[in-house]
């Protein structure tokens, strides 16, 4: 038993610490917003935040989140998961859906370091999220109208 | 039921057409299911299509499953129409399996027919084969077949629900039916003032007789068909509450993971699971056989999904390789290069003597083309999760094809097809490779080892890209004929490569496959060029690696080669390549406007300003038909000097699929099946060294990624036709789209997917 912050909670957990987060959170918490995709890091469907920062959850431990905050797709918020969520529907985003988890997670983590982030930033931030829907064009629009409305609302 | 199914379907794969008996089949209608729609309190089933909630509430059945092509909205906005219901208040409901939720469209475009013929043979093969699925047939999400398929039957059902709720409202007030009007839910009898909504008149309306027939409304008169309305999903899908396959987790769960023979096909000869069996959370490992197209492999369960991968890696298994194992990907290419100098093969296409033709032109030119495997890579890996208990079993599956799905667990399991309640999931992509069941199949036959538990089998990225039913490969062999004034005057084309049909049949039915397969050469012998002579024909080479439905299927290779070789006639005979394809097109005007429109759009003929870096840019065009639907492109591409990386900076698509439906739905679509298409041709192959699939993750076989991803413009042309397809038509231009740029930018002419510069 261990005992892990996740979404703001003190959770306590049965996995062993070589279990990666993302195994946690689908299995012992069923919180099967955040996707399994490739395992290795290369898709970016398991993205989550660690401390804020983006990370690829099938590859992380868990142990590697003591005293730490772990943030999934179902417990982020603020004003730029907002602005994109918004962004993302006005859009229309999502085709299949199993990857946007992931891109709105490693947007999310873009907009807050970077309000207003250039293409080249988009790029940057984005290129390690796979979409086989090829949402891609969409992504783009959607982090630039969210960054207008963001910058808006703050 | 069975015999009669697999008589007809080997009759459809062997000659296309049918032969059978109408007289024992129950009369023709799609509106009423066997058994009535499963109801909650307060709920009236219309039809097998609709039912209306007294709270207003307006539930669609779902036949066709979501994989984000938009089904779930564009479907609903079809009966919602003719119901003239409150959109806000409509949702849908995953349908059960039925025969009115057949497919009756995407059998009926498999037949091997040209699109230009308009003979009497064509129209009764069509009608018969449409006669024979509605009764035998079966459920399939594929061929961009959805809207097709149920345009009609879907604004029947909502106009005839319509007129059940007009007709009970006439009887509630006693005033003709005629002076009924109806406005988003709301019934209205102008002349006395009296109206109620839906929901209070729904259980009188469901005690009406059905109508014997109705009226469906004038185009002109349409609310939503037409207007880009946004889809019913995206909040769902952008707040992680949209649920998938893997995310079905019934109480008592247990996880199974799979790790099958890395030759294809092969099987588990003996396993060793102590070491396995010793870790935490392991309840079982047992061995499964391959099914339906599948691999036979071992499967550990566990109470969690990370025990149940520690466990399998652990289990030490002595595998049975069988056939397979002789096949390198390699010789296999070379097998098919060697069966195109044989010049046997099945015609699908002539006009005029070809041969002579050709004897007679003053020169010709000549060349040969190929294509790779290619493997779907779902985001979702594959999985399905069964219950098995007392006789009875639930599943939980991202399918396609639920009733081939649903007869696949009761043959494992030893129980009958209505034993089974199948779920259909939402599914994490699909492009065909969920009309497969092997994946389903293979969790039946885990979840027999432990009745009375739900278990989710589920693969590795790793298991899925080996083990995937792949694109077959493909190669042809062009050529074009000119007289001395460089004129056109022969063209043929000759491809060889694996049957996707007969290989389905085999799998899905152990019915001999034989005889022609339009998946093989479709794109190649079905397009609108005027061929003043022409022979177009396959020969079918068998290869025991298997081969399946692949996102615009045959299309998918042969549109490359097909708009690969028109650029190359157009070269030789000193044409533009718009030019030269306008001067094939004389009697085609939707194809020759929708290839003038891309044209115009792109600005074909203008200076394009360098890339960034200063890399000269150039366009490439390329026009192709598939399932119904018109689609040119024309590409913008560089090359960066450094490491000779093909950049597509831009796509102009222009599209004539019809009656354009959402035109939300179709530019999302056609953003979709470009990319699909574009991350192919750049990087897709899969390659086989001794029946084992050399490629096991997104670091060896790349997808494009957002920063390679072009900006895409996409044009619907208006249209009053029928609909047609939109989820597919969009993959098969990009590839000689990008080729032909490559070509005016470097003269280098690429003929062999994927796409690399010397």
């Amino acid at each position: 038993m261990s005992t892990l912050n996740i979404n703001g909670k003190p959770v306590e957990v049965k996995a062993e610490p070589d279990t990666p987060i993302l195994w946690l959170l689908r299995g012992e918490l069923q919180l099967t917003g955040t996707k399994f995709g490739c395992g290795m890091a290369l898709c970016g469907a398991c993205t989550v935040h660690l401390d804020g920062e983006p990370i690829r959850s099938c590859v992380t431990p868990i142990s590697a989140a003591a005293g730490k905050n772990i943030t999934t797709i179902e417990g982020v918020q603020g004003p730029q998961i907002e602005a994109l969520r918004k962004a993302w529907v006005a859009i229309d985003v999502p085709q299949c859906g199993y990857c946007q988890s992931g891109q709105l997670m490693s947007a999310c983590a873009l907009l807050t370091k970077t309000p207003q982030p250039s293409d080249g930033q988009i790029d940057e931030a984005m290129s390690g999220n796979l979409c086989r829907c090829g949402t891609y064009p969409r992504i783009r629009a959607a982090i630039h109208q969210a960054a207008g409305g963001a910058q808006k609302t703050a | 039921m069975v015999s009669r199914r697999r008589i007809l379907l080997g009759t459809l794969g062997v000659t296309g057409a049918l032969v059978l008996g109408w007289s024992a089949m129950p009369p023709r209608q799609r509106l009423r299911t066997s058994q009535p729609l499963p109801t909650r309190a307060g709920q009236q089933g219309l039809n097998g299509w609709v039912k209306i909630g007294s709270d207003d509430s307006v539930t669609i059945m779902l036949a066709k499953s979501e994989m984000g092509q938009g089904v779930s909205t564009a479907l609903a906005m079809l009966l919602a129409e003719e119901l003239d219901a409150d959109w806000s208040r409509v949702s849908t409901e995953t349908a059960p399996v039925d025969r009115i939720y057949n497919n009756l469209a995407t059998v009926v475009d498999g037949l091997p027919f040209h699109f230009d013929d308009q003979g009497g043979i064509k129209r009764f093969a069509g009608w018969m084969t449409a006669k024979t699925m509605r009764e035998m047939g079966l459920m399939v999400t594929g061929g961009s077949s959805s809207i097709k398929d149920l345009w009609r039957p879907m604004r029947e059902a909502g106009a005839s629900a319509r007129a059940m709720l007009v007709a009970a409202a006439a009887q509630a007030w006693g005033v003709p039916a005629a002076e009924i009007g109806v406005q988003a839910g709301v019934l209205r009898h102008a002349a006395s003032g009296k109206q109620a909504r839906f929901g209070e008149m729904a259980a009188q309306a469901a005690t009406q007789s059905l109508p014997g027939n109705v009226m469906l409304k004038d185009p002109a008169k349409f609310t939503l068909i037409g207007k880009p309305t946004p889809r019913r999903d995206s909040a769902a899908k952008s707040d992680g509450s949209a649920r998938f396959g893997l995310d079905m987790l019934p109480p008592g769960l247990v996880y199974a993971s799979i790790v099958m023979c890395p030759t294809l096909g092969g099987s588990v000869a003996s396993f060793d699971a102590k070491a396995a069996g010793a870790l935490p959370g392991v309840q079982k490992v047992v061995a499964v056989p391959g099914l339906r197209g599948g691999t036979g492999g071992i499967a550990a369960l566990a109470d969690t999904p990370w025990h149940a991968m520690q466990a399998a890696k652990q289990v030490t298994v002595q595998w049975d390789h069988g056939p397979a194992a002789a096949v390198d990907s390699a010789a296999l290419m070379q097998q098919l290069k060697t069966t195109l100098d044989q010049d046997s093969g099945f015609s699908y296409y002539r006009a005029n003597d070809a041969a002579a033709a050709m004897a007679g032109a003053a020169r010709f030119i000549t060349a040969d083309y190929s294509a790779p495997l290619l493997a779907h890579s779902t985001l979702e890996p594959q999985n399905c999760t069964v219950l098995f208990k007392d006789g009875t079993a639930t599943v939980w599956a991202p399918t396609q094809v639920p009733d081939i799905a649903r007869g696949a667990v009761a043959q494992v399991l030893g129980i009958a097809a209505e034993q089974v309640d199948m779920q259909v999931t939402l599914l994490g992509g699909g492009f065909g490779r969920r009309l497969e069941v092997d994946f389903i199949a293979q969790a039946a036959a885990v979840a027999k080892e432990l009745p009375g538990k739900p278990v989710q089998s589920f693969w590795s990225r790793e298991q899925d890209m080996t083990h995937d039913i792949y694109r077959p490969p493909c190669v042809a062999r062009y050529k074009a004929g000119f007289d001395s004034k460089g004129q056109l005057v022969a063209w043929q084309a000759h491809s060889a490569g694996p049957s996707i049909v007969h290989q389905y049949l085999k799998r899905q039915w152990n019915l001999p496959g034989a005889g022609p397969d339009k998946t093989t050469v479709e794109g190649a012998f079905d397009n609108p060029y005027e061929w003043p002579a022409a022979r177009i024909s396959h020969d079918i080479v068998e290869t025991p690696v298997p081969v399946g439905f692949w996102r615009s299927v045959g299309h998918s290779h042969q549109a490359f080669f097909k708009e690969s070789f028109v650029d190359e006639a157009a070269q030789a005979a000193r044409q533009d390549p718009l030019a030269f394809r306008e001067s094939l097109l004389k009697q085609h005007p939707r194809h020759l406007r929708v290839l003038r429109r891309a044209a115009e759009l792109a600005g074909w003929g203008s200076e394009l300003a360098p890339a960034a870096d200063g890399a000269k840019k150039m366009r490439g065009i390329a026009l192709h038909q598939s399932f119904g639907s018109i689609v040119a492109q024309v590409a913008e591409v560089s090359v960066a000097a450094a490491d000779k990386q093909i950049r597509v900076h831009r796509v102009v698509a222009v599209i004539d699929c019809g009656l354009a439906i959402n035109p939300n739905i179709i530019r999302q679509q056609m953003e979709s099946a470009i990319v699909f298409g574009l991350g192919a041709a750049l990087y897709g192959e899969i390659t086989l060294s001794k029946g084992q699939v050399q490629q096991s993750n997104f670091h060896q076989q790349a997808m494009l990624r957002l920063n390679e991803c072009p900006v895409i413009e996409t044009e619907i042309m208006p249209s009053a036709e029928p609909p047609e397809g939109v989820g597919e038509p969009g993959t098969p231009p990009i590839a000689p789209a990008v080729a032909n740029a490559l070509f005016a930018l470097t003269g280098q002419r690429l003929r062999n997917l994927p796409l690399r510069l010397a």
